[in-house]
């Protein structure tokens, strides 16, 4: 099955790209031509079970991984060419792991997201402190700003995080499963935050995901892979089916209407099918 | 403007960031080296009164027998104290940094003993002179460097790979030391033997020169670089994704740490403790902080003279070599981190 939805911009238009990626770790493929259009100004979610090359995907989008073979385009550059400064100043990525330094002060860390726009005489200036007073308050952390990180909680301190990355004022925002470990009110928290960003800044948001209903109910553009492939893509109403999800998470399930926000609502059914299907979700790979 | 624990110094279009108690512990520090460097100069078996070193080391007054003394035999033993004490701060720290562990020095991951394999190798097959011996230690610490850094690459890099791989090869070396020093002449190996005690004894001015020319020149560079380190310690991919070209500024930095580090093993020998010690002590001092070079450097330097001056001052017959001092010292300070760390 193959749902490829073009009331987005067309392929080639898209600012960031990937094209025919071939991607590695340690040697072993997880993914193997893979092309992928980002679409300009949208909330994009990567969904699909784990181990099947989201975050790879997410990782070779940023240029942190570097294909094997194929090309990621950023603004019609090859990114890998680019400096990674350059870089740095037009994509944002939260990764999943980043340690904060102990007994940092939650302003001095949200600062650090202004490096690539300094250098060795210009290491602050009205619009670094200005960039930063922005992302805390967008983040809502600005009460927090004398605290120190070590000593917020989990909610707390991903929305710090986030500010980090804010603060790059980068047109592109990559999330790497922002929401993972946070209880169910931050995750909704962050999910409209992003939406926020998005709408309001007019950045161009995509995210790792691993619940489909908050991916149907926030993003604009779904992203399904399985296998290191992309299955299909498109605006959630759309594309979500009851087929779609039994083929990728092999997940009996039925599809219903958000009551609240009027979106695919997707309801398990008991976990029967999963014994015949399992085997369409191929070996485990490294990472999700 | 300011934010945190910073404060910004602007000038025309040019602006500087700096955060208040790195700067105030700097200075503190820097004053209690020139006490202790005037102290220093004044004592010994001839006691020279501060105004006479004064007048010495402004140059006013060269013949004299306390001129000789302070110029020739003191002067240089103290700067080689500071100065070696400030390598091993400033190299310690990095390696504390790059491996995300405190400890991560290099006396524990093995380049220390290496730049002792290649002083040994030349004391005791070839008689060298000391500028040679420098040379060698250099070359030993780097080789060492290059074949850990190239394991611990192998295997996708990683604080813990870099200390545990260091680890091996610095117990290895440490046998093949042994074997040198039972291999050659007796004369040979008692002097290799007082090599390894570590000592700033009778250092001259042609042992220091280079070591000084090294840290003025490096130091700079790793200040320089201190930035991009501090944010490595937030993780790779975090530092990637802000620009920081992550293998190639781990690559610069050991290199940098792992020159300093032998300049000052090949002045002084092996001198343990300090670079373990100065970085984290200025940590400790200074948290929430980006990497304290200047601070380590500046509390190595203390340290070492410290520890040098109170084996002046000890009442011993014989002199203690200070890297015997420091290795103590160091064991019973790495104890007492350990047990305190559950």
């Amino acid at each position: 099955m193959m749902l490829l939805d073009h009331e987005f911009s067309p392929r080639q238009s898209a600012r960031l790209r990937g094209e025919r990626l071939t991607l590695a770790y340690d040697g072993r493929t997880v993914c193997d031509g893979l092309s992928v259009a980002i679409p300009d100004g949208c909330f994009t979610a990567i969904i699909g079970p784990n181990g099947c090359g989201k975050s790879t995907l997410l990782r070779s989008l940023c240029r942190l991984l570097r294909p094997q073979a194929g090309q990621v385009w950023l603004d019609g550059q090859a990114i890998h060419q680019l400096p990674t400064r350059e870089v740095a100043t037009k994509l944002g990525l939260l990764p999943q792991a980043a340690q904060a330094p102990a007994g940092i002060l939650v302003a001095d860390l949200v600062a650090r997201g202004r490096y690539p726009h300094h250098s060795l005489f210009r290491q602050w200036s009205h619009e670094d402190a200005l960039a930063v007073k922005q992302a805390m308050a967008a983040t809502g952390v600005t009460e927090l700003a004398d605290r120190e990180v070590d000593q917020l909680s989990g909610g707390q301190r991903q929305r710090v995080w986030i500010a980090l990355v804010l603060a790059q004022q980068t047109p592109w925002l990559l999330l790497d499963e922002p929401t993972t470990f946070l209880d169910i009110a931050h995750q909704i928290e962050l999910l409209e935050l992003f939406c926020t960003l998005n709408r309001q800044g007019g950045r161009t948001l995509v995210a790792v995901l691993h619940d489909l209903n908050q991916a149907c109910r926030y993003a604009d553009h779904l992203i399904v892979m399985a296998n290191g492939q992309i299955l299909a893509e498109g605006a959630p109403h759309t594309l979500m089916s009851a087929e779609l999800v039994a083929e990728v998470f092999g997940l009996e399930c039925i599809i219903i209407d958000d009551p609240v926000s009027h979106t695919p609502l997707i309801i398990p059914r008991r976990h029967s099918l999963s014994a015949e299907l399992a085997p369409l979700n191929g070996p485990k790979t490294r990472g999700a | 403007m300011n934010h945190g624990r910073y404060r910004v110094w602007h000038w025309r279009s040019w602006s500087v960031r700096y955060a208040p108690p790195a700067l105030l512990l700097a200075a503190l520090l820097m004053v209690l080296l020139l006490v202790m460097a005037a102290y220093g100069l004044t004592v010994g078996s001839m006691r020279v009164p501060l105004a006479d070193v004064v007048a010495i080391v402004m140059g006013h007054d060269e013949s004299g027998l306390s001129a000789r003394i302070v110029l020739d035999i003191r002067l240089p033993r103290i700067l080689a104290a500071i100065f070696v004490g400030a390598a091993l701060g400033v190299s310690g720290a990095i390696f504390q940094s790059i491996s995300r562990n405190p400890l991560g020095s290099p006396d524990l991951i093995g380049f220390t003993t290496g730049a002792a394999t290649g002083a040994l190798t030349l004391i005791l097959f070839f008689s060298p002179s000391v500028l040679q011996i420098t040379l060698a230690a250099t070359v030993g610490g780097l080789a060492t460097a290059l074949i850990v850094y190239l394991f611990a690459l192998k295997g996708g890099g990683g604080g813990y790979r870099l200390i545990l791989i260091g680890l091996g090869v610095g117990s290895t070396l440490s046998a093949v030391n042994g074997l040198l020093l039972v291999r050659g002449d007796l004369d040979d190996a008692l002097w290799a033997n007082i090599w390894l005690a570590g000592s700033l004894n009778g250092r001259t001015w042609s042992q220091v020169w280079p070591l000084m020319l090294g840290v003025v020149v490096l130091v700079p560079v790793v200040c320089f670089g201190a930035r991009a380190l501090t944010l490595l310690e937030m993780g790779d991919d975090i530092a990637r994704q802000l620009g920081v070209p992550t293998e190639r500024l781990r690559l610069g930095m050991i290199m940098c740490a792992v020159i300093l580090a032998a300049l000052a093993t090949g002045t002084a020998g092996p001198i343990a403790f300090i670079a373990l010690a100065a970085p984290q002590l200025s940590r400790s001092l200074l948290p929430g902080v980006a990497l304290p070079v200047l601070c380590s450097a500046c509390m190595g330097a203390g340290l070492l003279l410290l520890a040098d001056l109170l084996i002046q001052a000890l009442p011993l017959a014989v002199s203690v070599p200070v890297g015997r001092m420091t290795g103590i010292v160091g064991g019973l300070y790495l104890l007492w981190l350990l047990t305190r760390q559950r």
